[in-house]
């Protein structure tokens, strides 16, 4: 089959690879019909992930169609049109049965390492690193899905790919993003990004009640997409000092919840600060970049919530613990625990409260893959979000 | 026996074990010798007797740096077996700075001669402690287990570990007390077969591909709570091992602390071999504990592309890029696939 792999560092491309089998009994195999180039892919294309291997094929956001599962999979049958969530989950464990399903305790085989870094280790999660199970991902034509009894959800009404592909990650992840800002009748939001899961957390917060939503990014044309799409009112940072701007449309109170939805690629509009972090995540002095996090916690209204939903991978210097520590604010992150989100955002999208499709800008064939990370890492062509049709 | 991994619990008090002091004396002998040589190489030179010239200073500082490099290292670490070794090497390089410099440009050659005398029995001391921490190292392996139990060990290698299994201890300890069904979550063990009441063969793959064999009888059997086993006589690789089951708390299942004890084969050497390609024992019995866990929660050895046999110690030195095999997949050995 055609896979997109990682080939080092701003490097992929399409290979003949092996057609994926059954390993274990709760698979199953998957034809994929689309497939969707994740803002976390470009961190991996980036080359700051640690525990990629040349040859792993990419993509952790994709639906397609049963044909074969494994003799343990009695909820699945060939010929069912399935979108895949991206953390694989075991459903049994004590996580999962918390609905903590990316923090599953069984599905890393590579645990090991996971636990060298962080203490603990957390789901794997398809295409995304040896550290997170080495499994293989799904923009390709074809994937072995584990654990097909517990992660994939059935579509069964006739909507298109387009409108329940995001169900794999950036809308539950958004919609987790909100969620966990508890959001009380005359909140404000202010979620820092304006890519394609700060869109889905924009519109979640007003999905889940909030006053007012404010985005925070420099690209004006994703800031429109905020604008018109998600009704926010932005900011950008590029232009405007963001703090200031935070305090005069909030009252001097400043957001009630924050949300991340940046992670550890995050911009500076001073090029000297900027290049403070840049260079010691070059260098590997830290491996996050943290300008956003770090405006995050000063603008949060005190006793506020800071919601972080952008990718980490590891270490961050200078993060603002005395502010977060006196303002009292309430930290809530975590990959998406996405099994939990399926069915309700589901049925959300089916009676039209929202059309996720909203985000897509390019629609690529799986061999024009490398055209595509590079179109949405350098933001050419007003480029949110690539789909690669296999 | 102190559990390393307790006594790390305060890392910048000293090491808790007699005989550390030696180390101690050790980095701090080389702070003593390393300041001097940095800041007046033209000194210390002249009083070994060596010819107090540009070369010399070069070399002496860099001995300098050295020694404290060393003095950090030995002082500062809680495990400072790697930097006392370095210690041996660093003499073994004074020696031959020596040895040059009283073949070109001793000035006062008795000088250097007691120097370079002073240098062997400190090259002794050096060996002699560098060689006691490794043998001790090889010995303790350190573990993420919770408390530290002096059983009947059956060999100087011991490892622990410990897991939470959501499922009733009697189906727990009633699994594990089929020792047949240990080649599913056991890397290292191919097939265990039941021979008597309270008797078992064991066949296991040892490093360099070798393959091993032995009876155990089971010394110790509590329902629900613990097993017990140990080889017998003649067994190529001595060996025993103690299962506790304990309630977790509230409904989360069981929580298992597994310790084994053995003779490596090859002694240390062999432990420090099978630690480079990544099979350190206690690595391997907290695989081996997480490969259970598969087991009894999901019903099978949970495989990716990358670790196709499933955890294992080795795979996560040398992992196989994430795309399918070409080849059939490997499987579990002995398990419901």
């Amino acid at each position: 089959m055609r896979a997109n792999v990682w080939s080092g560092r701003n490097t992929v491309q399409v290979e003949n690879v092996p057609d994926p089998k059954i390993m274990n009994s709760r698979d199953a195999i998957v034809r994929i019909t689309s497939t969707a180039i994740c803002g976390s892919d470009l961190h991996l294309y980036d080359g700051y992930i640690p525990t990629m291997k040349r040859g792993d094929i990419l993509g952790h956001e994709f639906m397609g169609e049963v044909v074969e599962v494994g003799k343990g999979v009695g909820s699945l049958t060939v010929g069912d049109r399935v979108v895949v969530p991206f953390p694989i989950a075991c459903g049994s464990c004590n996580q999962c049965r918390r609905g903590l399903f990316s923090v599953c305790e069984n599905s890393n085989p590579n645990a090991r390492i996971a636990e060298k870094l962080m203490g603990h280790s957390t789901a794997g999660i398809f295409g995304y690193s040896h550290m997170l199970g080495g499994y293989a991902g799904g923009q390709a034509e074809y994937a072995r899905v584990p654990f097909a009894d517990v992660g994939p959800i059935k579509i069964e009404s006739g909507l298109a790919d387009e409108q329940v592909l995001f169900l794999s990650d950036i809308f539950p992840t958004g919609y987790m993003g909100a969620e966990m800002c508890d959001i009380k009748p005359g909140d404000v939001v202010a979620v820092w990004g304006a890519g394609p899961v700060a869109q889905f957390a924009i519109a979640s917060a007003y999905l889940l009640g909030a006053e007012r939503v404010i985005a925070i990014d420099r690209f004006e044309y994703r800031l429109q997409m905020a604008r018109e799409k998600g009704g926010a009112e932005t900011i950008n940072y590029a232009e405007t000092n963001v703090l200031e701007a935070l305090r005069e449309m909030t009252g001097g109170r400043g957001p009630d919840a924050c949300i991340d939805a940046v992670g550890m690629e995050a911009h500076h509009h001073n090029p000297g600060l900027h290049a403070y972090d840049r260079v010691k995540q070059a260098t590997r002095l830290e491996t996050d970049r943290g300008h956003a996090l770090r405006q995050a916690v000063i603008a949060c209204r005190p006793g506020g919530t800071l919601s972080i939903i952008g990718v980490y991978g590891g270490l961050m210097d200078k993060f603002p613990i005395g502010a977060l520590m006196n303002k009292g604010l309430t930290v809530r992150t975590g990959q998406c625990h996405v099994h939990r989100y399926l069915r309700p955002l589901l049925q959300r999208i089916e009676q039209g409260e929202i059309d996720p499709s909203f985000v897509v800008t390019h629609r690529l064939s799986l061999d024009d893959a490398p055209t595509g990370y590079e179109t949405f890492k350098h933001k050419r062509d007003d480029c949110v979000k690539v789909v690669l049709k296999p | 026996m102190a559990d390393p991994v307790q006594a790390s619990s305060s890392p910048s008090g000293p090491p808790g074990r007699p005989g550390d002091n030696v180390s101690r004396a050790l980095g701090l002998f080389s702070a003593a010798l390393g300041v001097p040589q940095v800041v007046a190489p033209g000194r210390v030179a002249r009083l070994i007797g060596l010819k107090d010239d540009g070369r010399t200073r070069f070399w002496m500082r860099a001995v300098g740096v050295r020694e404290l490099a060393a003095a950090t290292g030995i002082l500062t670490r809680r495990r400072p077996t790697g930097w006392v070794w370095s210690r041996v090497a660093g003499d073994t390089m004074d020696l031959a700075l020596l040895r040059a410099g009283l073949g070109r440009k001793a000035v006062r050659p008795t000088r250097t001669v007691i120097a370079t005398g002073a240098v062997l029995g400190v090259t002794a001391a050096d060996a002699a402690e560098s060689v006691r921490l490794t043998r001790r190292e090889a010995v303790q392996t350190p573990s993420a287990s919770t408390a530290s139990q002096d059983g009947k060990a059956a060999g100087p290698m011991h490892a622990r570990a410990a897991i939470t299994v959501r499922r009733p201890r009697k189906e727990v300890y009633a699994f594990w007390h089929d020792f047949e069904n240990m080649p599913q979550f056991m890397a290292h063990v191919e097939s265990v077969q039941i021979t008597g009441i309270r008797r078992s063969h064991w066949v296991a793959t040892a490093p360099a591909g070798r393959r091993v064999e032995w009876d155990a009888e089971m010394t110790a059997d509590e329902e629900a709570k613990l097993i017990a086993w140990r080889s017998l006589e003649g067994a190529d690789v001595e060996n025993s091992g103690t299962v506790r089951f304990l309630k977790a708390p509230g409904d989360q299942g069981t929580e298992i602390q597994l310790e084994l004890h053995y003779a490596m084969p090859g002694g240390a050497l062999g432990a420090a071999v099978a630690k480079l390609f990544g099979e350190e024992p206690s690595q391997q019995v907290r695989d081996d504990l997480r490969r259970f866990k598969q087991v009894m929660e999901t019903g099978e050895v949970v495989l990716s592309d990358g670790s196709p046999e499933g955890t294992l110690a080795i795979r996560l030195a040398r992992q196989r890029p994430a795309h399918p095999l070409e080849s059939e997949p490997i499987g579990t050995k002995g398990g419901p696939s």
